[in-house]
């Protein structure tokens, strides 16, 4: 009966950059973005905008110092508003830059390669902005200090219960662990700069920070492991950091924060919006630097099918969430969540439902999935609506509280805005700089996916 | 009086070609080697027997020291050196611990990974002697080499040479210490 058996041929593996590269083009087409004397008028144009919102998030920072938090339109019973919202919303986006880096490698995801880079580069532009926020809240943020156990003269210590000091952990731990993930990708890649630049100054800035790299089998095979492990830590890390940042939320006994299920939540709208901004970076990036054959539409189509699939988690969540407040039988819950969707926020309200649930189903269609311009617009609309489902659940559960004496709504004030779009200017700016300094697509690992990378059959032994 | 080097070096086009003198140079009885490529070998670590190292092992106790760091210090704090009686809650309430425990097991774990990565492949080291080949600055673009070090006991200036053009490299050059 053996004879009878049909042998299924597993079909070759889709080649996951376009075809006609070599070791040598790939190299030189990413290297030269960085060595070459000609910027382009795009990096111009986008470092000018992100300067200047620079300049402006310095004015904010300034007339903040100088006047304190009163500046901002935090009043009883809303002493949280804009700068919670802006950190859960800048945390969130730096989750995909480690999904990409750790999970995706983990999964052996390959096509990851070509985009893991700019993405991890995002992880960590975005944990700096979001950093900002609880900083600048605290009123006297030169004593930031005082949230890390120090052996101090005010015999005082941080109260480790609080779900605030486990944040302080989860976030300053997630920046150094993926400043190190990130590095260490770059070692072999700073060698290569080094290798290939004209410039004497550039060659030594280049050797020292790629420390003596120089592709050795013996240093490979431990990188190899390293970066295995790195990605094994990463995982449950980025799964961990935005479930702390939902537990500033749930922690609290607020109707509207104190529920289960908002760690699952969190981090699916992370990985949503992060999505959504490796997309906004790099539909631009790839057309401007001619990109096209490194990162393909089916990196753009991949992308935008995770987005999917956490847009809908996030969509399930929404509906539970409605359902969870009904079905609890607590009237302040119900209260709450009709507050919401009927009270002072409610335009605020159906305008997330309709960026995040009802516009992101375009996605089921290839069509849509192709073409790059409508990708890009969606996911502005995506991280338009990820910004608005924080501020949603961060102020309305806080502006109608469970005293109907003391209700408020929140009033952004000009340097709420100023500090939120100053942020922008932050990361346009630090991401500029990465794109002009340093590989935006890790070069050794795109070796890798070329079909010369594989050693032949005689020598496999 | 011939100045010592450092060894010889071949230089290949392709990975298949490396690998398969990576092997022979094994068979031969040459044991001091070393390649040098533009990404990651698996085959290269298999024919230069490369597979052990002691990384996963430095990881596993920084992530262990991380995690006692983590709950020592906040037992230490809130039971000994800070105790705050609320409600007469228990001191010693360690569910509230865990985050802070696991956040310090990562971040121990993962410099202990970088840190181990740099011990051990002796980085940073500005100097190498593979450096003074010319060509050597395309290891990190196109090209694969092949190293055999002047250490190694069988090591003989011509006869290693001669041993290396027979494997059909593009060039073979004599690295200067």
């Amino acid at each position: 009966m053996a004879d009878d058996q049909e042998v299924i041929e597993q079909p070759a593996p889709k080649e996951i950059i376009a075809p006609g590269y070599t070791f040598g083009t790939v190299t030189d087409q990413i290297a030269t973005v960085v060595l070459t004397k000609r910027t382009p008028w795009f990096w111009f144009g986008g470092f000018a905008v992100g300067f200047g919102l620079l300049l402006l998030f310095l004015l904010a920072v300034a007339v903040l110092f100088v006047r304190g938090v009163g500046i901002w339109g935090l009043r009883t019973p809303v002493m949280w508003a804009f700068d919670i919202t802006n950190f859960v919303w800048w945390i969130g986006i730096g989750h995909a830059g480690t999904l990409i880096s750790a999970i995706l490698l983990l999964l052996n995801q390959r096509w990851r390669n070509s985009i893991n880079r700019f993405a991890e580069a995002m992880t960590l532009f975005a944990v700096a902005c979001a950093g900002m926020f609880p900083l600048l809240h605290l009123g006297r943020p030169w004593l930031f200090y005082w949230l890390f156990p120090y052996p101090n003269t005010m015999g005082v210590q941080p109260n480790f219960r609080s779900p605030l000091v486990w944040d302080v952990f989860a976030v300053s731990t997630y920046a150094t662990v993926s400043l190190l993930f990130w590095y260490v990708g770059l070692m072999p890649d700073l060698a290569t700069l080094r290798d290939r630049t004209h410039s004497r100054f550039a060659r030594f800035v280049y050797g020292i920070m790629a420390m003596g790299w120089r592709g050795s089998a013996r240093h490979w095979s431990v990188y190899e492991t390293a970066s295995l492990l790195l990605a094994g830590i990463a995982t449950p890390l980025v799964l961990s950091v935005h479930t702390v940042v939902s537990f500033d939320f749930t922690i609290a006994i607020l109707p509207g924060w104190h529920s289960t299920f908002f760690p699952p939540y969190f981090v699916a709208g992370a990985i949503y919006s992060g999505f959504a901004m490796v997309l906004a970076l790099a539909i631009p990036l790839r057309a401007v630097y001619g990109l096209e054959g490194l990162i393909t539409d089916q990196h753009l189509d991949n992308s935008a099918k995770v987005m999917l699939a956490t847009g809908l988690i996030v969509g399930y969540a929404y509906i539970l969430e409605a359902f969870t407040a009904w079905y609890s039988g607590n009237v302040y819950e119900q209260a709450v969540m009709w507050n919401r969707m009927t009270g002072p926020y409610r335009y605020h309200y159906w305008s997330l439902v309709f960026c995040n649930i009802v516009a992101p189903n375009v996605l089921w269609f290839k069509r849509v999935r192709s073409k790059p311009a409508l990708l890009f617009l969606s996911s502005i609309v995506v991280l338009i609506g990820m910004w608005l489902e924080r501020f949603v659940i961060i102020v309305s559960s806080l502006a109608q509280d469970n005293l109907p004496s003391s209700w408020r709504v929140f009033e952004p004030t000009r340097w709420d805005w100023s500090t939120y779009f100053g942020t922008i200017g932050l990361f346009l700016f630090l991401f500029f700089l990465f794109i002009r300094l340093l590989p935006m697509i890790s070069i050794f690992e795109v070796r890798t996916l070329l079909p010369q990378a594989k050693v032949g059959e005689e020598a496999q032994g | 009086m011939i100045k010592p080097i450092y060894g010889v070096m071949a230089e290949f086009d392709n990975p298949t070609a490396l690998v398969n003198a990576a092997r022979a140079a094994r068979e031969k009885g040459y044991r001091k080697l070393d390649a040098y490529t533009p990404f990651p070998i698996e085959e290269l670590s298999d024919a230069l027997h490369l597979h052990k190292n002691k990384l996963p092992l430095i990881v596993l106790f920084g992530g262990i020291l991380g995690g006692l760091t983590g709950y020592l210090l906040q037992y230490y704090v809130t039971v000994v050196y800070f105790p705050i009686n609320i409600a007469g809650r228990p001191l010693h309430s360690w569910p509230a611990y865990i985050i802070i425990t696991f956040e310090l097991t990562i971040l121990f774990a993962a410099i202990s990974a970088v840190l181990g990565l740099l011990a051990l492949c002796g980085l940073p080291m500005p100097y190498h002697p593979a450096f003074n080949v010319p060509r050597f600055a395309l290891a990190s673009r196109n090209r694969f080499f092949l190293c055999i070090e002047a250490t190694d006991p069988l090591f003989d200036r011509e006869q290693t040479c001669g041993f290396l053009e027979t494997l059909e490299p593009r060039e073979v050059s004599e690295v200067a210490h």
